[in-house]
């Protein structure tokens, strides 16, 4: 049936993306969350995430080329980001997140662009790995748990 | 010498010749006497006799010559004046006597002529009379032996019967020697001889058609002479002695019923013609007249008119056979049709109870597998085998149940349930396979459709969602709509459903759902088969989709026991369908706590607290985590209020929010504060609202702070469901809760 291999290949690509640590349980509790009163819950949650991290991206960048870096902001700003990726699931975020907080408070200039390098390239990642996953779910429905 | 008076004779008597005068006088005399008498006696003896005066006259006149010449007798010798004086007188009297009689045969005569003319002009016409009376005579024969050859003909229905008949009719009724009869062969292109009078197996002589003595005889409806000589003619085998007598043809149409027209006499000139031809005896010197040949003619159509009703007979009589045959037949396939559904139904029966059984075991051990612990692959397998013999289960159900519709065994199962649910399910259940073929599924529930109804939920869902599956199975792209509302009573009335009047009281609604699809249609033609039993049409689409056939079948009986009717519009091919349908429903009266299903979604394993309506307060800068938390809670059914910053919280809390819950780890943000500033709002302990903390340290500082600042209770993100439940649901009770991690 086409549903069941529809489910499958979900399923695969979920168990990879688990795999690779790019999702933890916390996107299997959004999935829950997720009734006939909330359909699209879990595309609602993702998507602000997406618009959130782009802007704090964006405020990260500007806030360590300035010249003199207020570390207080960059620090609070890495705080939303983490909290967002927590609260989305997005393993490799968060860590990186952490590393990136760490370095904010060692007030180190190079620490911090190399982690917003690294933030930038793991939050695209999970970007993609999202929208994909999307798109097989399309307008989402019961995704077997 | 003394005178005497005598007289003398003039001259002196020859002795020899007054002998002879005196014999002759006397015979005269005698004669003269004679034919008076003779007269009278005849006269008498007649009948008629108009001149009886002249005969009288005339018979005078001879008595008195008869009378003259014998007095003449005694003036032969001598006589005496006496005689001479009687003489005398007698001459005279005859003399005028007789001038009379001159006189009068004047006029007599041209009369007496005159009657002889009439009397040959009587006999001529006398000999008239016969003559004609002769021919009617013959003619009222001729008419009496056609009638008794028509009847003899037309007693009897039977083609030879009435051939040979004719024949031996003809043949005696005319003296004929031969009468023969030559049929068209099958083809058309000769003549055979098929009858004869006197031989008695005519041996199959055939002769072309188109002889021209053939068309001539053909192309006339009279009887026509023949030559004796011609092939149709020469049935004897001709010796020398015998002089041919003469043949008369004639041409015997043979109708078929086709032929005649309602209007119009039927056309003679396409048809087929039979060849009769008569002999009379050879050597009698007899001659064909009017008359026979009138009687040929005549009879020559009554045999045609004859042949075409043995013809009409025989086409009836093999229809009856046939009929009767038909007729045996199909009772035979009828009782072969009843005796095959009852072991049908036989068979299905047992079959129910022996497929049920293995049935029973896969799913309820599935279901069982499905309660335990199981990896993600693991689940999803079990889910598919779930769902695999769910399927199955309702194929087998559905072949069931088309055999109990069909007994009329079927009843429903009613009872109350959500209206609404129903709908989501389906549309849940339809999802996936939709959106896989990229289609846009939507559904509109109308405003006033009650929420609880009383029906038949399994077999209703059954019904929305075989039509729904239709639609989704039956488009390529597009979309599929999904309306569902109550049907007035002037919508109800469809030019489809004329018979179909229904009232709609205070107990009962009639819901009206319409699936309108944009896919590949139905023909108009197609559109009756399509709730026939496993009649599917032909297109491709449908072999590579499945299915049974009988879905639609199903659910035209399901409807039809709720009382309702269902119908499919299609445009035509290309153009998509729209499937409606009507089944009544009943309206609960009041809508009793206890009977109400409880919320789908709230699984009672954990949590026996219902926090349905309670209110709660989440603060959280973070507008991800924030969302992430109210969806939590709304799952659990609370109704959340939202507030990004301390102001705003401390301004929307109020004592109708039973917990607060916020987000402590916000830097540069004291959610400490803001506790002891909930405190400080609402002195009276049962008004204030419960604090809860959601924090992502672990540490025990953090702890130590919340408790100091008056917290209620500390949540370590990321909060799962169930911990968020537990959690609550502890607090709830307890008001206090200290610790979950």
């Amino acid at each position: 049936m086409d549903v069941v291999k529809l489910q499958k290949q979900l399923v695969d690509y979920r168990a990879s993306l688990y795999h690779e640590a790019f999702l933890d349980e916390q996107f299997t509790q959004l999935q829950e969350l997720q009734d006939e009163n909330n359909p699209d819950f879990v595309v609602e949650v993702v998507s602000l995430f997406f618009e959130d991290s782009e802007r704090l991206l964006n405020e990260l960048a500007k806030a360590l080329e300035q010249q003199s870096i207020d570390f207080k902001r960059v620090d609070a700003h890495v705080h939303q980001l983490k909290g967002s990726s927590s609260s989305i699931g997005a393993q490799r975020v968060q860590k990186v997140c952490i590393t990136f907080r760490n370095y904010c408070e060692e007030q180190n200039v190079e620490g911090c662009l190399k982690c917003l390098q690294q933030v930038k390239h793991e939050y695209s990642l999970v970007k993609t790995k999202l929208e994909t996953m999307f798109k097989i779910l399309a307008a989402g429905g019961s995704i077997p748990m | 010498m003394e005178s005497c008076n005598c007289i003398e004779p003039q001259w002196p008597a020859d002795e020899l010749l007054m002998k002879y005068q005196y014999i002759s006088d006397f015979f005269i005399a005698l004669a003269y006497f004679s034919i008076p008498l003779e007269l009278i006696y005849f006269v008498k003896k007649s009948a008629v006799f108009p001149y009886r005066w002249v005969l009288v006259q005339f018979g005078a006149f001879i008595v008195l010559c008869g009378a003259t010449h014998l007095i003449n007798l005694w003036t032969f010798t001598m006589h005496s004046r006496t005689v001479a004086v009687v003489m005398t007188t007698a001459k005279v009297l005859t003399a005028v006597v007789s001038c009379a009689t001159a006189l009068m045969l004047v006029h007599i005569i041209p009369d007496l002529l005159s009657v002889k003319t009439r009397e040959l002009f009587l006999k001529n016409k006398a000999a008239e009379l016969d003559r004609e009376m002769g021919l009617i005579r013959t003619q009222e024969e001729t008419g009496r032996h056609v009638r008794m050859l028509t009847h003899e003909i037309r007693s009897t229905l039977d083609r030879h019967t009435i051939l040979k008949t004719t024949l031996v009719e003809l043949g005696r009724t005319l003296g004929l020697e031969e009468c023969a009869l030559w049929m068209p062969t099958r083809t058309g292109l000769e003549l055979q001889l098929s009858y004869t009078l006197r031989q008695q197996n005519p041996v199959g002589y055939t002769v072309p058609i188109h002889l021209p003595v053939i068309n001539q005889v053909f192309s006339s409806s009279r009887a026509v002479k023949i030559s004796p000589n011609c092939p149709v003619a020469r049935l004897r085998p001709v010796s020398g002695k015998y002089v041919p007598g003469e043949v008369v043809a004639v041409r015997v149409p043979l109708l078929h019923l086709s032929n005649f027209q309602i209007n119009d006499w039927p056309e003679l000139s396409t048809k087929r013609y039979a060849l009769m031809v008569l002999m009379l005896p050879s050597d009698s010197a007899r001659q064909w007249h009017g008359h026979q040949l009138e009687l040929v003619e005549v009879v020559a159509d009554q045999v045609a008119v004859a042949l075409s009703h043995a013809a009409i007979l025989e086409e009836s009589m093999r229809a009856r056979d046939l009929l009767m045959e038909q007729n045996v037949a199909l009772d035979l396939a009828r009782r072969e049709a009843e005796t095959a559904i009852r072991a049908r139904n036989d068979f299905l029966a047992v079959m129910n109870h022996e497929m049920r059984t293995p049935m029973h075991a896969i799913i309820a051990l599935s279901s069982l597998l499905q309660e335990t612990e199981l990896t993600p692959e693991q689940r999803l397998m079990v889910e598919t085998i779930l769902k695999s013999s769910n399927l199955l289960a309702t194929l087998i159900n559905d072949v069931l149940d088309v055999s109990r519709l069909e007994d009329g065994s079927l009843q429903l199962d009613l009872g109350i349930f959500n209206l609404c649910a129903v709908f989501r399910e389906v549309l849940n259940l339809i999802k996936p396979i939709a959106s896989v073929k990229k289609l846009h599924v939507s559904l509109n529930l109308a405003p006033d459709l009650p929420e609880y109804a009383i029906g038949d939920e399994k077999r209703l869902m059954q019904t929305i969602l075989n039509v729904v599956g239709n639609a989704v199975k039956f488009t390529k792209e597009g979309s599929i709509s999904i309306t569902a509302f109550v049907a007035k009573s002037e919508s109800l009335r469809d030019s489809r459903a004329p018979e179909f009047f229904p009232v709609p009281s205070d107990n009962h609604f009639y819901l009206r759902v319409q699936v309108k699809d944009s896919g590949s249609g139905i023909s108009t033609q197609d559109i009756p088969k399509l709730f026939t039993k496993f009649a599917q049409t032909q297109s491709t689409a449908t072999r590579n989709s499945g299915g049974s056939g009988l879905g639609l079948a199903i659910c035209k009986r399901f409807v039809n026991l709720m009382e309702g009717h269902i119908w499919i519009e299609s445009e035509g091919l290309g153009k998509g369908c729209t499937a409606i349908f009507t089944v009544k429903l009943g309206i609960p009266e009041r809508l009793n706590e206890s009977k109400l299903p409880l919320m789908p979604k709230v699984s009672s394993n954990h949590g026996q607290t219902s926090f349905s309506g309670l209110k709660v307060l989440v603060m959280d800068e973070n507008g991800v985590s924030r969302m992430v938390t109210k969806g939590l809670l709304v799952h659990l059914g609370f109704e959340v209020t939202m507030v990004s910053s301390s102001d705003e919280c401390l301004h929307v809390v109020s004592h109708e929010h039973k917990v607060v819950l916020m987000d402590v780890c916000v830097p540069g943000m004291d959610g400490y504060e803001i506790a002891v500033q909930i405190h400080e709002k609402f002195t009276k302990s049962h008004e204030r609202p419960l604090i809860v903390a959601l924090t992502g340290n672990t540490d025990k500082v953090t702890k130590e702070n919340c408790m100091r600042a008056g917290m209620d209770g500390v949540i370590l993100k990321p909060v799962s469901l169930d911990k968020m439940r537990s959690v609550l649901s502890d607090l709830l009770e307890h008001r206090v809760l200290f610790e979950a991690i």
